[in-house]
C-alpha cells in the first residue's frame, strides 16, 4: 500500500510541492522520474545570509544527488516488486527514505527562501501571523525555540514549523538525516524547514551554527508557508 | 566479509563489553544516575575547597596542524580540532562536573552513557572526544601506503586481500549516511573466527559500544572534509588512503588489542 502511494504521481506531488517545472517525468517503462527544480532566485541572490557559493553547491550537488540517487533506488524497486522479491525491496527502504526524504526536503527549502526583495526576512501576516502568536506567544518567541531546537541536533537533520493538519496546531519539530517531517506524525505539513547539515552552512559559518540559525530569518520565505499554513487551516 | 552498522538506537547484538568499570554499567534502561551528587551553590564549593579543575583536557594531534597539508589543510585542522573537538571537550567537563562521572575513564563515560543504545546527554561529547583523539593518530604526515607484518597478515586472511579491505573501508565511509564514522576494528570473540571487521557508524557511536577494539578511523561528518573537498565526500575518502592513513598506528592498536585479548 505504501508502495502504491509512493509511486502516485499526484501524491508525490502534493508531498514534494513540485511544480511544472522541476517535477516528475514518465519514462520509458512507465516509472515516474524526478528531476532538479529550478530555483526562483539567483544562487547569489540570498547574500549575505547564505552565500552565493553555498546555494550552488548545496543545489547544483546535494539536491541533484539526491535526485540521481532517489531515481536509482525507484528503478530498482520497481524491478524488485515486479520479480516479488520482498527481501530487495525491504533494503531499498533506507536508500528510498534517504535520497526521496533529500528531494522532498530540499525541495521545500527552495521555496522556505526567498531575497529580500521579494519579501524574504518579512514576518507573517494573516492567519500564520495569528495562529504563531497563538501557539508560541510572538514571532520571536518561535525563532528562538527553532534555533534553540537546531543547534541542539546531533549530526544532521533539519528544523521545521509544522501544521499539524488534524488538530489545526502549529509543532516545532526536528528529524535526523533526510528524514521528512511527515515521519515525526502522519498528520504533520511542514510550512518551513531549516537544512542543519553542515552543508547547509559550513563553508560561510563553519562550526558556528547558531550565526547561520540566526542569520537565515533575513532571508525565510513566510509568504510562502502562509499560503500552505491557510490552505490546511482555511 | 559483511559490514556492520552500528545504529544508536539498536540493541547490542552481544552481551559482552570489553573494559567495563567495577560498576558494569548500565544494565537497564534508565539505570543510570548521573544526576549531580552534591546540593550546593556555587560559592559554597570555592571555600576551603580544591581548586575545580577540568577532568578532560584537549589532546593536540601527534604532528603540526599543517603536517597533513596539502591531503587535509591546515585551515581544516584548526576549525575541525580548534573549534570542533575543543568544544566537545569543554562541554563534556561542564556536565560531568558534581557528577559520578567526573571520576570515570574517558572510555567508561562512553561505554555507560551510550546506555545500550538508550543515549543519556554527555554520550555525544564523551564519544566524539574519544573518537577525535583516534581520528588524529589514524593519519600520519606521509601516510598512505601498505600495511606489513602481524596486520597484513590478519587483512588477508580476514578479507582475502589488503584490496579487499580498502574496497570494504571505503565503501563504509561513502555509505554512511549523514554524520558518522567507518571504522577497522578487532572483534576479540569472533564467532566465525574472523577478528578484524570493517563498521561504520552514525553521529558519536563507536565500536567500542559493540565490544570491539577501535584499530583505525575516518570522520565522514561534512565538516571533516567540506573546506577541502565540499560534497566530494568519495575524493576525501581516496586521499585519506592514499596519503593519510598510518598503518604504523594501527599495527600498534592491533598489537594491543591482541595482548588484552590473550
Amino acid at each position: 500500500m505504501a508502495f502504491r502511494a509512493l509511486l502516485t504521481r499526484r501524491t508525490l506531488a502534493a508531498a514534494s510541492g513540485l511544480g511544472p517545472n522541476g517535477g516528475v517525468a514518465t519514462s520509458f517503462r512507465g516509472l515516474q522520474t524526478f528531476s532538479l527544480p529550478d530555483l526562483p532566485y539567483d544562487y547569489g541572490a540570498l547574500q549575505p545570509a547564505i552565500s552565493g557559493e553555498i546555494m550552488q553547491l548545496h543545489h547544483q550537488k546535494h539536491h541533484q544527488a539526491y535526485v540521481t540517487n532517489y531515481n536509482k533506488a525507484l528503478e530498482q524497486l520497481h524491478d524488485a516488486m515486479s520479480k516479488g522479491d520482498a527481501p530487495a525491496v525491504v533494503k531499498l527502504q533506507s536508500a528510498i527514505k534517504f535520497n526521496g526524504g533529500g528531494h522532498v526536503n530540499h525541495s521545500i527549502f527552495w521555496k522556505n527562501l526567498a531575497p529580500i526583495q521579494a519579501g524574504g526576512g518579512e514576518p507573517p501576516k494573516g492567519s500564520l501571523g495569528w495562529a504563531i502568536d497563538n501557539n508560541f506567544g510572538s514571532v520571536d518567541a518561535l525563532v528562538q525555540k527553532m534555533n534553540a531546537e537546531g543547534a541542539a541536533l546531533q549530526g544532521s537533520g533539519w528544523v521545521w514549523l509544522g501544521v499539524d493538519k488534524e488538530l489545526k496546531k502549529l509543532v516545532v519539530e526536528t528529524t535526523s538525516n533526510q528524514d521528512p517531517l511527515v515521519t515525526k506524525g502522519p498528520s504533520l505539513v511542514p510550512l518551513i524547514g531549516i537544512d542543519v547539515w553542515e552543508h547547509a552552512y559550513y563553508l560561510q559559518y563553519k562550526n558556528v551554527r547558531p550565526d547561520y540559525l540566526k542569520n537565515i530569518w533575513k532571508v525565510i520565505n513566510w509568504k510562502y508557508a502562509s499560503e500552505v499554513y491557510e490552505k490546511e487551516c482555511p | 566479509m559483511a559490514t556492520a552498522t552500528v545504529a544508536a538506537t539498536a540493541p547490542l547484538s552481544n552481551g559482552f563489553l570489553l573494559r567495563r568499570g567495577p560498576n558494569e554499567g548500565a544494565k537497564s534502561a534508565r539505570g543510570l544516575q548521573w544526576t549531580k551528587n552534591h546540593r550546593q551553590s556555587p560559592s559554597s564549593r570555592r571555600f576551603g575547597a580544591a581548586v575545580i579543575t577540568a577532568k578532560f583536557d584537549l589532546k593536540p594531534p601527534p604532528y603540526p596542524l599543517n603536517a597533513l597539508e596539502p591531503h587535509m589543510s591546515a585551515n581544516t585542522l584548526s576549525f575541525h580540532w580548534g573549534k570542533h573537538h575543543r568544544a566537545y571537550v569543554d562541554n563534556l567537563n561542564k556536565q560531568i562536573v558534581g557528577t559520578e562521572l567526573e571520576a570515570k575513564s574517558l572510555e567508561d563515560i562512553v561505554i555507560q552513557t551510550y546506555n545500550n543504545g538508550d543515549l543519556l546527554p554527555p554520550f555525544n561529547n564523551a564519544a566524539q572526544i574519544w573518537n577525535h583523539d583516534f581520528f588524529w593518530e589514524s593519519m600520519k604526515p606521509g601516510g598512505g601506503g601498505k600495511p606489513s607484518g602481524e596486520l597484513l597478515k590478519l587483512i588477508e586472511r580476514d578479507f582475502g586481500s589488503f584490496e579487499k579491505l580498502c574496497e570494504e573501508l571505503r565503501a563504509a565511509a561513502a555509505t554512511q549516511f549523514g554524520s558518522g564514522w567507518a571504522w577497522l576494528a578487532f572483534n576479540p570473540r569472533p564467532s566465525d573466527g574472523k577478528e578484524l571487521l570493517v563498521v561504520k557508524s552514525p553521529n558519536a557511536v563507536n565500536p567500542l559500544v559493540l565490544g570491539y577494539i577501535p584499530l583505525l578511523t575516518i570522520d565522514v561528518w561534512e565538516h571533516a572534509y567540506y573546506l577541502d573537498y565540499q560534497n566530494r565526500r568519495p575524493d576525501y575518502i581516496s586521499i585519506f588512503m592514499e596519503k593519510l592513513v598510518s598503518w604504523d598506528a594501527v599495527s600498534a592498536k592491533l598489537e594491543v588489542a591482541k595482548a588484552q585479548a590473550a
